[in-house]
């Protein structure tokens, strides 16, 4: 009688030191994940990086400063000049609320932190909440130590690193926490049928649609794999609870932001969610007949409801394709529509196909970003067949949807990480499962001197080396090959096995698991214990490989602000501070209601550091106000002048990479600017700026190049630097080297001639020669708009 | 055919309501609430279909306020319902109680998206 309650207080101890040590790791995995994305900080300075974080900094700016109902009501008239931009109405609010909330719980308890730091370490205090809510969602499919594998490699792996290292203050630093969070909550009213957490599971939804558009991904998700727990018949009340009350509080919590407002019951993307609904409801009502009703009688309902059931349903499934197919786009939104079909955007919508974050990935960027996993995934996909419950055939769907959309845009590599991380995680905890057990079943073994139960254990152990014999001992590191080869040899030396464990165990003191299960329960692998020694070495060390690769990623790679440059050369660091010298110079020496025009990569950065009126942003909501910019930039002196004046704007900003050879400059991007603006004005041709089909810059090029606002922006002045005009990125000398400016004066260029700013001259005051024709741009060009016979509507 | 038809679907029509007549009767007050929550929908939507649906988000508000308590109600029956093998050791106090937390919740954003 002492034996099993001894047995009982040291498994309780167990657990609980079990427990302890889980939270301690836990603890560390968190810091480890914040940690690994200081390197910015560390290596530059605590700055927001890139172009999109410094509108959500300004935002959040505004909303602690004026607090949240003016935050709702902002109209911004500092942008998209002169149409102005509702904020209130056309931002997802649940990063800058996140902030702002941070920030002002900090400044309530007398924690002076400024907004800026605030926003700069938001991102990796949501990384450790992603880690945890990790190790909650791999807990329920497979258990503890799955759960904390996958934890440490979320903490780590590059492709999450890349959006959410410090002073990336953007959507995604908080939206992958909610979407990790709400597939938990779901999971886990899946596994216990508790409303409580389908509440919960609808709140932390509404978290995710107030975060990232990407939320879409889960309310299309999630009724996918309730069909298909329906069709695969793993339908139960469970299901039910999961699904239904998401459905309606998700879709009211939805509708509550004001980005989705109605397009949360009108739009394509959320019909799916609908349609599940109807179906799981006809299913449930099935069931529950089936359960009052005898066998016979439900045979006789069946046919009757089918008949009628059948008829019904055509006639609404007519009206509902109707009333989709009438509209041009059945009711999806461009973005969407180009993750379906991925050459959509590149037909239709030049805009979204431009951004070089929405081009499909290639396959090195597979290792880049999440590295060894990519082959942790498949034996992680094989370890959630066996048993394959309701958990894991939802982490099974997550990861086939979320590869397929990671090869359609680079940008979802983002959300491939967290399916990767918890099936590597799964499969790193079941191999090292499978070695430990052979290890711990044979060191007792290796320890005894002369086999002490004789006869008995002798047959015991010469039952395992014939099962030992026909493994193949390789000593690669895939769990998948020791698997598969013993998995056939198990079947077959199933009950020889177990029974050389049963007679095993009566030798032996300390009981392991194996102990516990019962005689069919489960077939337990075990494997000769050199090779489970050397692959656990080996898969340590692929561990190290790992962890080595993420820290040379978070420091090398992603860490970059990209407002700031570095380079390094014989002489030491060299830093490019151009973009910041820029702004503050516009800052400074403009005034505040002074409209600058630039390409709309820069918009967010110029009203945000520099504080003017810009004519375009980063949010591209307006394709034809990009396009006039764009033709802008692609016309000769005086029809661009023309255009500016029209929009009121009095300075242009260019970026120039040509002196330093900083590749991301406007001339680059200058045949996008074409396509953009050509695709509205159709005076604009791409062919007319290329010779041969080839971009050049140089004397071959074409003269509509040589005389473009665009080149002559970016080269003026350019032949004093070196003689030449050798310009360091196209690798070419300059076409037209010696020229004047007619309508612009350039007023600053900055140290390393990365930005140049330019100024529109006033018009004459005299008008010359030709006085009839020349009346004031403004007017003419709005009275000789719509009557004009001439292809170009600004003249 | 016809008559073998109708007497196929008399019969089913009285196997069905013995067998819910065994029911329990706090399961059958549920069913109640679930029928009067669906019947005030469709009286909304035929409101809407003679009179328009201009504040749309008064009228989503209203139907899915509906909608969501009977399927809140139906989630109520299949915990408390006694043959379900799943939640018996699931309480009804505690069933009901996450169903009064989950209306709660599911009032509070009626009551915000009314306008």
């Amino acid at each position: 009688m002492a034996d099993p309650s001894e047995a009982k207080g040291e498994g309780s101890l167990r657990k609980a030191f079990g427990g302890v040590l889980g939270v301690f790791i836990l603890l560390l995995i968190g810091t480890l994940a914040f940690s690994i994305r200081l390197f910015s900080v560390i290596k530059y300075e605590s700055v927001i990086h890139e172009f999109d974080p410094y509108f959500n900094y300004r935002v959040t700016q505004f909303l602690t400063k004026n607090g949240i109902y003016d935050f709702w009501n902002w109209f911004d008239d500092r942008t998209w000049y002169p149409l102005g931009r509702v904020i209130g109405g056309t931002v997802y609010p649940g990063l800058t609320l996140t902030a702002g909330s941070i920030w002002w719980l900090l400044n309530n308890l007398n924690i002076p932190l400024s907004v800026e730091t605030v926003c700069v370490f938001t991102a990796p205090i949501f990384s450790a909440n992603a880690a945890w809510a990790t190790y909650l969602l791999t807990k329920e499919v497979k258990g503890t130590g799955a759960g904390l594998t996958a934890a440490a490699l979320l903490a780590m792996v590059p492709s999450y690193i890349s959006r959410s290292v410090a002073g990336s203050y953007d959507n995604e630093a908080v939206a992958i926490f909610a979407l990790i969070f709400t597939f938990y909550l779901y999971i886990k009213t899946l596994n216990t049928g508790s409303l409580f957490y389908a509440t919960l599971n609808a709140l932390s939804y509404f978290y995710m649609v107030c975060s990232w558009g990407g939320y879409t991904f889960i309310i299309n998700l999630i009724p996918m794999h309730v069909l298909l727990c329906i069709v695969t018949g793993r339908y139960s009340s469970r299901l039910y609870i999961a699904y239904a009350p998401l459905v309606v509080l998700g879709t009211l919590l939805a509708s509550l932001v004001p980005v989705v407002g109605f397009n949360a019951v009108m739009t394509s993307e959320h019909f799916a969610s609908f349609l599940v609904f109807i179906i799981l409801h006809v299913v449930a009502f099935v069931y529950y007949i089936k359960g009052i009703l005898s066998p016979k009688m439900f045979k006789v309902a069946m046919t009757l409801v089918v008949t009628i059931g059948i008829a019904v349903c055509s006639a609404v499934l007519a009206i509902l394709i109707a009333l989709v197919a009438s509209s041009p786009t059945k009711g999806w939104s461009g973005r969407s529509l180009s993750l379906l079909d991925p050459t959509y955007a590149s037909k239709y919508i030049p805009i979204i196909a431009s951004v070089s974050e929405h081009q499909p990935p290639t396959w090195p960027s597979y290792f880049m970003d999440i590295n060894v996993l990519a082959f942790l995934v498949p034996a992680g996909i094989v370890a959630c067949f066996l048993p394959l419950s309701d958990a894991s055939s939802f982490v099974i769907l997550y990861i086939a949807t979320s590869v397929y959309f990671s090869g359609v845009m680079v940008r979802l590599m983002l959300v491939l990480a967290p399916a990767a991380c918890i099936m590597s995680g799964i499969a790193l905890s079941e191999a090292f499962d499978a070695f430990t057990r052979s290890i711990k079943f044979q060191l007792p073994k290796l320890f005894e001197a002369s086999p002490s139960d004789a006869g008995d254990t002798n047959r015991g152990t010469q039952d395992e080396p014939t099962k030992v014999d026909n493994n193949t001992p390789t000593e690669k590191t895939e769990a998948t090959v020791k698997e598969r080869p013993s998995e056939k040899h198990r079947k077959k030396e199933k009950k020889k096995l177990e029974k050389g464990k049963e007679i095993k165990e009566k030798g032996k003191e300390n009981a392991d698991k194996v102990s516990n299960k019962p005689l069919n329960a489960k077939k337990l692998l075990v494997l000769p214990l050199e090779a489970s020694a050397v692959a656990i070495l080996l898969l340590i060390i692929l561990g190290a490989f790992y962890v080595v690769h993420c820290v040379w990623a978070a420091a090398e790679a992603y860490s970059a602000p990209s407002i700031v440059l570095t380079s390094h050369s014989h002489d030491g660091l060299h830093v490019f501070d151009d973009f910041r010298e820029a702004y503050a110079w516009l800052k400074h020496n403009t005034d505040v209601d002074d409209k600058v025009a630039s390409w709309w990569d820069y918009g967010y950065q110029t009203t945000a550091m520099a504080n003017r009126t810009v004519i375009v942003d980063n949010n591209t909501w307006n394709n034809t106000h990009i396009a006039t910019v764009g033709t802008a930039m692609s016309s000769p002196e005086k029809p661009a002048w023309d255009i500016f004046n029209s929009l009121d704007v009095k300075y242009v900003l260019v970026v120039f990479g040509g002196l330093v050879g900083y590749s991301s400059d406007d001339i680059n991007k200058f045949l996008w600017m074409v396509r953009i603006g050509g695709g509205v004005f159709p005076h604009i041709r791409e062919p007319d700026y290329l010779r041969d089909g080839q971009y050049r810059i140089d004397a071959h090029a074409t003269p509509t190049m040589l005389n473009c606002l665009m080149y002559k922006l970016s080269y003026y002045r350019f032949v004093e630097t070196d003689g030449k005009g050798f310009d360091r990125v196209r690798g070419t000398e300059i076409g037209k080297k010696h020229f004047r400016l007619t309508h612009f004066e350039e007023v600053f260029t900055t140290h390393h001639w990365m930005v140049r700013i330019y100024k529109l001259k006033s018009p004459k005051n005299r008008i010359r020669g030709k006085s009839k024709k020349k009346t004031n741009p403004k007017t003419t060009s709005k009275i000789n708009s719509n009557k004009n016979v001439k292809k170009n509507p600004w003249q | 055919m016809a008559k073998s038809s109708s007497s196929d679907a008399q019969a089913l029509i009285r196997s069905l309501r013995s067998a819910y007549a065994a029911t329990p009767t706090n399961l059958k007050i549920i069913d109640l609430y679930v029928v009067y929550a669906i019947t005030t929908a469709v009286i909304q939507i035929v409101y809407m279909g003679i009179v328009g649906s201009f504040p749309f988000n008064s009228f989503l508000s209203g139907i899915l306020s509906c909608v969501g308590t009977a399927v809140l109600a139906v989630c109520l029956r299949i915990q408390v319902n006694k043959e379900n093998k799943e939640f018996k050791d699931l309480s009804p106090e505690r069933a009901f109680a996450d169903f009064v937390l989950c209306n709660l919740v599911l009032h509070l954003v009626i009551m915000n998206f009314l306008g």
